[in-house]
């Protein structure tokens, strides 16, 4: 079987019955065995849950009870999101022994799609980080470079795409955790507007910010994972009811007329030449594709990173609370007191970048110093949205970079979070401003590692940026890594 | 010349509201369940879950902050108050700390014929936390989860009370309103509604306050007497001999009539306070205010002085029956079947309150129903039944709500009027108590008692009193 075909491809060849869903499980699920080893894109892997699933769904799709494009289609899901009975660990040793009793709705939305489930994704613990490296199960390496990170913290998902376990997997995104590792690994990745899918069963890390959303190998399979998940949820009450969810219908190919600002801000100091080339390369593609493209000035970048980690290790600080010890997951082994276990569980169980986030979230909440940064944080990010809305006024689409550089070598930002952290600069102002926004590969470096370029548009107009992203698609092929080539069944 | 103290006392009222449901779930709210049976991954903190806020305690808390002349906040919300405790299964409790829902109320009180308004600083709405139980036998604690995320409203005064009879009158207020409202049944004993009192002293004449203590554990509104007069003396002692009082927390121990210091403002902890990412901000809108304010119910004061004037009920007897909503209510049910006002007030001033006395209950415990209390008060008019057995059945209605009149036609208690069995009886009666007869004869009219009251026990009680003085004194 063609491990490279993309989840709305596959579920075309099941449809018509040349694959079934049992064959196109085994064939995935033995690439995750023939992979694993090299690339840890998983925590778990479902063999037995899966292959039964197989059977059942290939039964409701001969019953024509299930009939959607992802119908049969295998799926990895990123590990902080709940699955009913199996483990689920956010990549922390607290949570190692964690199993749900109920299921995220997004993730519920896909199995009533037809979705078979593989397995659980390799993340930054908590999904703090950028870089996948800071799991209590291991670093997950970059399909493009073994030596290189996947990205994060969504870099199981990403890798486990980009190397053909998968064909599609769920991610999350608080402040570029979807679209980074989608440009370091190669693949799409699509962060929704806030509100667009459902949180419940996701595990916070940072509320008002965390978005559920695809990573795949093309713009078509994002628009038809998003057309499955999202949706208003009465168990989330800040999931909204929107129109304009009809995304596969923005596949078009057609950019005539659409309105492109190319944010000068974003181009400056600290910006890989290659990555600058490859994104401007792909404006002008979509320029001689019709679309209106412009040079303009964001303004308040540089307040972008202060403020997101302010309040996404505030909330961080407050959602991980819950992790003592008491009810679920790790305990110490051995304690005098309640503090004393409390303290050993929380010591024991965190990472250092858990901690880390934990302590700056702590203290901006802390009486005395709350007004100064939470509340000026807060503040600031209302003033980072205003800036999104007024150069939404004059464009339907922001097009930029969605890193720096292209992927990182392992080990590289451990030493220095700080620099780790202004890797984000062109991610956590979307998150900031709630904004949806999408990242696929717009070409290669010198190393051969792919360039991701990062589009953008209003609330709830992931349509626009669909329309855009495919267009560009058109103009290129999609490349594989070596690796998924070599190590091809 | 010793100095002459004044006692400045503000309350924090936690109140359960009467809410189905809790406050960010589907789970019941039902008291007393089997442990974590009313539960779900929301109220248990599991991860990944999501409040979802319940409208019904919105509407209950904009009810009462209507009630005690509050302003309502138009876009409130909810905030963390951050702390560990293992009752608490997020290690926040969702509360409000900026935006409260309610704000600047006031409520009248009177104590010994003085009016007085105490101010309400704040009405806030929270969730509830769990249960710890201690296991003895393995020496570890369980937690029960059932009352966590039972929805609460914190109501906060200003100090405006100066003594414990202002104090009872201030939590009495607010019980018979809540109540009133229907948004809680207010019940001290069994911690529906939880009083804090903030208490400090200065000399009469004095411009600042001095510094307040807490009490908390205060279960019943006698408790709340004797520790406010306790922690007062406990002050003043402090401060006659030179000594200075702590700001910190009490707690009130009523069997002792003594209370200990829980921890001090040093140990207070920071609740890093910050809006609840996972609830969007209420907007009340006019229309939502307008509803509720058109389901006010008749509060205790128009209803008292419509008894007085509808029914004509004395004000003592019309302060009693609107005192709570319960007897209120089975006042206006029974008069609404048809009995007489006077009547339906005298069973339940008179009989109601011996009994609630004499067993020890509140009326809010009160069981029987209106129907039947009609049923006897038309027994009584029908002269069915004398006044003697009506008490002796009205004791069978309050305990287990019987129907009178089937239990008066079972247990044959119905009055005999019959003149031929009255006569038969009375005639033995007069031939077994000779002395009486004579005695009543030679002019001691007192000894007709003695004969009626022998004939009545030989009836078993069932005989019309009328008909035996009349049949009596005719034969002799």
């Amino acid at each position: 079987m063609d491990l490279n075909l993309t989840a709305v491809e596959l579920g075309k060849k099941i449809k018509n019955k040349e694959i079934s869903v049992v064959e196109a499980t085994s064939a995935y699920l033995d690439s995750i065995e023939a992979k694993e080893k090299e690339i840890n894109a998983f925590v778990t892997i479902d063999r037995e849950g899966a292959l039964k699933r197989a059977e059942e769904v290939q039964g409701l799709i001969d019953a024509g009870k299930v009939t959607g494009p992802l119908a049969g289609v295998p799926v990895a899901i990123k590990d902080n999101m709940c699955i009913d009975g199996m483990l689920t660990t956010c990549s922390s040793k607290i949570l190692s022994n964690f199993k749900p009793t109920f299921t995220a709705t997004a993730v519920e939305k896909l199995q009533a799609a037809g979705a078979v489930i593989v397995g659980k994704t390799n993340m930054d613990e908590f999904a703090m980080g950028s870089t996948t490296e800071t799991s209590f199960y291991g670093e997950t390496k970059n399909p493009w470079d073994l030596a290189r990170v996947p990205g994060g913290s969504s870099g199981g998902s990403a890798a486990a795409v980009a190397a053909e376990e998968v064909p599609y997997a769920l991610g999350s995104d608080t402040g570029g955790s979807i679209r980074q590792p989608a440009g370091f690994c190669g693949v799409t990745g699509m962060k929704p507007t806030y509100g667009r899918v459902s949180r419940y069963g996701l595990i916070a890390y940072g509320s008002s910010l965390d978005q559920i959303g695809p990573i795949a190998k093309d713009v078509t399979d994002c628009a038809a994972i998003l057309e499955a998940i999202s949706g208003k949820d009465d168990k989330d009450s800040t999931s909204v009811k929107e129109t304009g969810d009809d995304f596969m219908a923005a596949l078009t190919d057609d950019v005539k007329g659409l309105r492109i600002g190319i944010p000068r801000d974003y181009f400056g100091e600290g910006l890989d030449a290659e990555v600058k080339a490859a994104v401007m390369a792909a404006a002008k593609v979509l320029e001689e594709k019709g679309a209106e493209v412009e040079e303009f000035d964001l303004s308040l970048v540089e307040y972008a990173i202060p403020a997101y980690y302010i309040i996404a290790s505030a909330e961080a600080s407050s959602n991980l609370e819950r992790f003592d010890g008491v009810k679920y997951g790790y305990r110490t082994a051995e304690f005098t007191d309640l503090h004393n276990m409390y303290k050993k569980t929380r010591s024991e169980g965190f990472g250092p970048e858990v901690k880390r986030r934990i302590m700056l979230g702590s203290f901006v909440l802390s009486s005395g110093y709350f007004d100064a940064y939470y509340m000026k944080a807060l503040r600031t990010k209302a003033l980072i949205k205003q800036a999104f809305d007024r150069a939404f006024e004059k464009y339907d689409v922001i097009l930029g970079p969605v890193a720096p550089t292209t992927a990182l070598k392992l080990g590289e930002s451990l030493s220095d979070p700080i620099k780790m952290y202004l890797g984000d600069v062109y991610t956590v102002s979307v998150n900031l401003a709630g904004l949806p926004g999408i990242s696929l590969p717009c070409g290669y470096d010198s190393n051969g590692l792919p360039i991701g370029l990062q589009l953008l548009a209003r609330h709830f107009d992931e349509k626009s940026i669909i329309r855009a992203a495919y267009a560009f698609e058109q103009s290129r092929e999609y490349k594989r890594p070596a690796f998924a080539v070599e190590r091809g069944l | 010349m010793s100095k002459v103290y004044e006692t400045v006392i503000g309350l924090e009222v936690h109140v359960e509201l009467a809410t189905k449901t809790k406050i960010f779930c589907g789970c019941s709210t039902a008291f007393g369940g089997a442990p974590n049976t009313h539960t779900c991954p929301v109220c248990t903190g599991m991860p990944g879950s999501l409040p979802v806020l319940n409208k019904e305690v919105v509407n209950k808390a904009i009810a009462v902050g209507l009630a005690t002349n509050c302003t309502i906040t138009r876009n409130c919300k909810f905030d963390r108050k951050n702390y560990f405790y293992p009752d608490n299964p997020q290690n926040y409790q969702i509360s409000q700390l900026y935006y409260p829902i309610c704000r600047d109320g006031k409520v009248e009180i009177e104590v010994e014929g003085k009016k007085k308004y105490i101010g309400i600083h704040e009405i806030h709405m929270e969730e509830d936390a769990g249960k710890l139980i201690h296991d003895a036998y393995t020496d570890s604690s369980l937690v029960d989860f059932n009352r966590s995320g039972v929805p609460l409203i914190e109501i906060v005064s200003e100090p405006d009370m100066r003594s414990a009879d202002e104090v009872i009158a201030y939590l009495d207020k607010l019980r018979t309103t809540i109540q009133y409202l229907g948004a809680s049944d207010c019940k001290l004993n069994e911690g529906s509604m939880r009083a804090d009192v903030n208490l400090s002293i200065r000399e009469v004449g004095a411009e600042e306050y001095g510094t307040r203590t807490e009490m908390k554990n205060l279960n019943s509104f006698k408790a709340i007497a004797r520790a406010i007069e306790n922690e007062r003396e406990r002050q003043i002692d402090l401060l006659e001999a030179g000594k200075e009082v702590v700001q910190e927390t009490r707690r009130w121990d009523d069997t002792k009539e003594y209370s200990y210091a829980m921890r001090s403002k040093e140990d207070a902890q920071d609740y890093r306070y910050f809006p609840d990412p996972d609830l969007v901000p209420i907007v009340i809108s006019d229309e939502w205010l307008e509803e509720i304010r058109g389901k006010q119910p008749e509060f205790r004061e128009e209803k008292k002085a419509r008894y007085q004037e509808e029914y004509g009920l004395p004000e003592y007897d019309a302060d009693i029956l609107t005192g709570t909503k319960k007897l209120a209510d089975i006042f206006e049910e029974t008069i609404a079947l048809n009995a007489n006002p006077k009547k339906v007030s005298n069973w339940l001033m008179v009989e109601t309150m011996r009994l609630l006395k004499e067993k020890e209950m509140e009326p809010e415990d009160i069981t029987f129903s209106a129907a039947n209390l009609a049923k006897l008060i038309q027994l009584t008019d029908d002269q069915a039944i004398n006044s003697t057995v009506a008490k002796e059945v009205f004791e069978k209605i309050f305990a287990e709500d019987i129907d009178p009149a089937q239990y008066v036609e079972e247990k044959g208690l119905k009055t005999v009027n019959d003149e031929g069995a009255l006569r038969a009886t009375i005639e033995q009666v007069i031939a077994d108590n000779p002395q009486s007869v004579a005695d009543y004869r030679n002019g001691k009219e007192k000894a007709i008692g003695f004969l009626v009251g022998q004939t009545m026990k030989a009836m078993k009680g069932k005989a019309n009193p009328g008909m035996v003085n009349q049949i009596l004194k005719e034969l002799l």
